[in-house]
């Protein structure tokens, strides 16, 4: 924490292009230099709370309306929690499958908005460039073939979803122990009509991001950390989004755990509470509160993976990884690059469920012997989600625990403000396209900032008015007690 | 056969029948949610409320009388019904989107037939206590519209006397009749129409949710307004035609 008497402030409010609302702080010093970064989170969500007392087989309904834009990811990981409440530790093949399809088809759906809808924008017209045409529908004028994929990608991820849950968003999908229906031979083959068409568009979502990193090599050290990565992967050590262990590895690549079983992620991960933010601060058990911050997402995966088993995104991972010479790829703004390597093995993998018998089948539900608690664990498209809940004896819950893909991301973004922050702002004039850089440092990681809040019964409150010069004409804080201050 | 008419249309009725009674018999409908063929009237959700030769009355408690002349579906009437649905949704916690009883639900489905679009009135935001001590029914009084079907269910088809509603006005809640007030200690079983009878989602199955998919709810594939559809709504589990 810093004194910031004498600092002066500059406020990004709000940021935008990220799922929800956030605001950044700079704190200059009088030399202009950035003394320290907070992206702060200015949302309250609270269903850890007002989940206790419900049911135990209402949770995935519940919490997956923490989000509209990946909402199977908290459906499909309270769904697992909820599995071992029920004694299920293994589904039927065929549930698992249409789980997996599920996810696949989310993954697939959210990292296309994100990339074209959202991303694409700052990549294709320059970090700085006039605000008015960096959108989407700008997109759309000079890029229209690029637009269109885009758009259709999305698309065909929400159908995946719709043929499976009923619905393109909040829809219902899983029972405690299993699915509540399988595909029927007329919506497989309705998905498989444009299957080619989705391959073909991830490829090029993949060489187009190749390209941005290969042809702007100044883009190399934007807002770049060598950080920790945790992710989960499959038994051989292979990218894997719904079930594995968790791997936990340093800058160099060297290991920090590996095949962790999740179930005990309370050991191995701590959350800290800062006062100026409703998001908390994950950070490894092991390498203590001020080394231990991490990244999650496709950054994190694609790195820690050994391997992707389907052929046309392992040979993208290949070509990502001699990018940094067979090392970790740091580069914040990276973290595109392995969304679209994980687009495209979403695509693979859809194509291979869709073919397998599996998925028509009609053993959906498997049962068990109750307990008292259910962890589960999912790789979210913006990272590892954590969902944790403990019941009474007459099935209502007791306690809850998420911990949420962006929260895990905090520190880094924080990090990566500060990194951009003082590459570009120090000692200059503070421009509009020189702001953008931190949205855009920030909009890398791919936010969702209403899943991330969760700081409960810590609710500061801080209103800045910044003059046209950028002067802090006035400030006034409200602390987690409630006492009101004001400095001028 | 007697007869009376409803909305300009003659409607035939038995001596004995109500409103409700004959107007289901010849398939009209009147919307309703505490009524249920085969459980003694009630009167209190006031949605059936129909215009009887110039004077309001709930059409499923007054009798059927040669002459009548009934204003039922009018707008001026769906209008009042609507604002009926909205204050029992405002009055409760009805939070659809993670309710099991979705797209099964009669209140939802009322709601939907009225074009109810919002709540209108300011959400009462009531606290009311979930007894889920029961080891196969869970009761969740946030969604109970006191409609009192599982009252008369249990009193009068299962010859038991589980349920009543205790206090007043907006303190009004349903209670079991039990030594320490929960449905572990009542003789409810599963097996009881009490148990099944409610038509939001107040009286649940335990351990179970969400097992018919979208689309094959009985509102995904009925309208409220069919005037047969009594056994299919108010039977939970497994949709009639799987």
């Amino acid at each position: 924490m810093s004194n910031n008497e004498k600092l002066r402030r500059i406020a990004v409010d709000p940021v935008s292009r990220v799922e929800g609302h956030g605001k950044i702080t700079l704190l200059l010093d009088e030399a202009n230099h950035v003394r320290e970064a907070r992206f702060h989170i200015v949302e309250f969500r609270g269903f850890e709370k007002f989940i206790q007392g419900r049911p135990y087989w209402e949770v995935p309904y519940f919490v997956q309306r923490l989000c509209g834009i990946c909402p199977v990811s908290h459906h499909l990981a309270a769904a697992k929690a909820v599995d071992q409440l029920v004694g299920v530790d293994t589904l039927t093949p065929t549930a698992t499958k249409l789980r997996q399809l599920l996810h696949f088809g989310q993954t697939l759906q959210s990292h296309a908005l994100h990339f074209f809808h959202l991303s694409s924008p700052d990549l294709l017209f320059g970090f700085g460039s006039n605000l008015q045409h960096r959108n989407i529908v700008g997109v759309i004028e000079d890029y229209p073939d690029l637009a269109l994929k885009g758009v259709r990608l999305r698309k065909y991820g929400q159908q995946v979803i719709e043929v499976i849950a009923g619905k393109r968003i909040h829809g219902a999908a899983t029972v405690a122990g299993g699915m509540n229906k399988s595909l029927t031979l007329e919506e497989r083959d309705r998905l498989l009509v444009d299957l080619n068409d989705v391959l073909g568009w991830a490829q090029d979502a993949v060489a187009l991001n190749e390209k941005i990193h290969t042809e702007h090599p100044e883009n190399h050290g934007f807002g770049r950390l060598n950080s920790n990565y945790l992710s989960m992967v499959g038994p051989r050590g292979e990218l894997e989004l719904y079930h594995g262990g968790l791997r936990a590895n340093r800058a160099d690549g060297s290991a920090i755990f590996d095949q962790f079983d999740y179930r005990g992620y309370f050991n191995a991960i701590r959350e800290e509470v800062r006062s100026w933010s409703y998001m908390k601060f994950p950070y490894l058990t092991e390498l203590g509160r001020d080394d231990g911050w991490y990244r999650v997402g496709p950054l994190a995966r694609i790195n820690n993976c050994n391997f992707i088993t389907t052929p046309l995104a392992e040979a993208a991972r290949q070509r990502f990884r001699a990018f940094a010479d067979g090392g970790f790829v740091h580069d914040t703004l990276a973290y595109h690059w392995a969304r679209m390597i994980e687009v495209l093995h979403c695509a693979e993998s859809i194509r291979d469920l869709l073919l397998d018998r599996d998925i028509m089948g009609t053993e959906l539900i498997t049962t068990g012997e109750k307990r008292e608690e259910g962890i589960g664990v999912i790789e979210a498209p913006r990272g590892t989600l954590f969902h944790h809940y403990k019941i009474n004896e007459d099935g209502t819950i007791k306690k809850a625990n998420l911990i949420v893909s962006t929260t895990s991301n905090n520190q880094a973004m924080n990090e990566s403000v500060r990194s951009v922050a003082n590459e570009y702002l120090d000692g200059h004039e503070i421009t509009e396209g020189l702001l953008n850089h931190l949205e855009v440092a920030i909009r890398a990681y791919d936010p969702c900032l209403s899943c991330a809040t969760h700081a409960l019964g810590k609710m500061p409150l801080e209103i800045e008015l910044i003059g046209a010069k950028g002067e802090m004409v006035d400030r006034v804080a409200k602390a987690a007690s409630g006492t009101i201050t004001r400095t001028r | 056969m007697s007869s009376i008419n409803i909305d300009g249309t003659d409607v035939p009725f038995e001596p004995g029948q109500t409103i409700m009674d004959a107007a289901l018999a010849a398939g009209v409908y009147i919307p309703h949610l505490c009524h249920k063929p085969g459980i003694s009237p009630h009167g209190s959700c006031k949605l059936c409320t129909v215009d009887v030769n110039g004077r309001a009355v709930s059409a499923c408690t007054m009798a059927a009388a040669e002459g009548q002349k009934i204003e039922n579906n009018t707008p001026a009437l769906n209008e009042v019904r609507k604002s009926i649905t909205q204050m029992l949704f405002i009055e409760g916690n009805h939070l659809c989107p993670s309710c099991e009883k979705t797209g099964d639900c009669t209140l939802q489905a009322v709601g939907y037939h009225l074009g109810m679009l919002d709540g209108h009135y300011p959400q009462f935001y009531p606290r009311r206590e979930v007894d889920a001590s029961h080891p196969s029914l869970v009761l969740d009084r946030d969604r109970c519209i006191m409609c009192e079907l599982c009252v008369r269910a249990s009193r009068e088809v299962d010859g038991k006397d589980v349920f009543a509603i205790g206090g007043r006005g907006t303190g009004r809640h349903l209670i079991v009749n039990s030594a320490t007030g929960k449905l572990a200690d009542s003789d409810i079983t599963t097996d009881d129409l009490a148990a099944h009878i409610c038509p939001v989602g107040a009286i649940l199955i335990k351990d179970h949710g969400y097992e018919v998919p979208i689309g094959r709810r009985t509102f995904d594939l009925h309208s409220v307004a069919e005037t047969d559809l009594g056994e299919v709504k108010l039977t939970k589990t497994r949709h009639h035609d799987e």
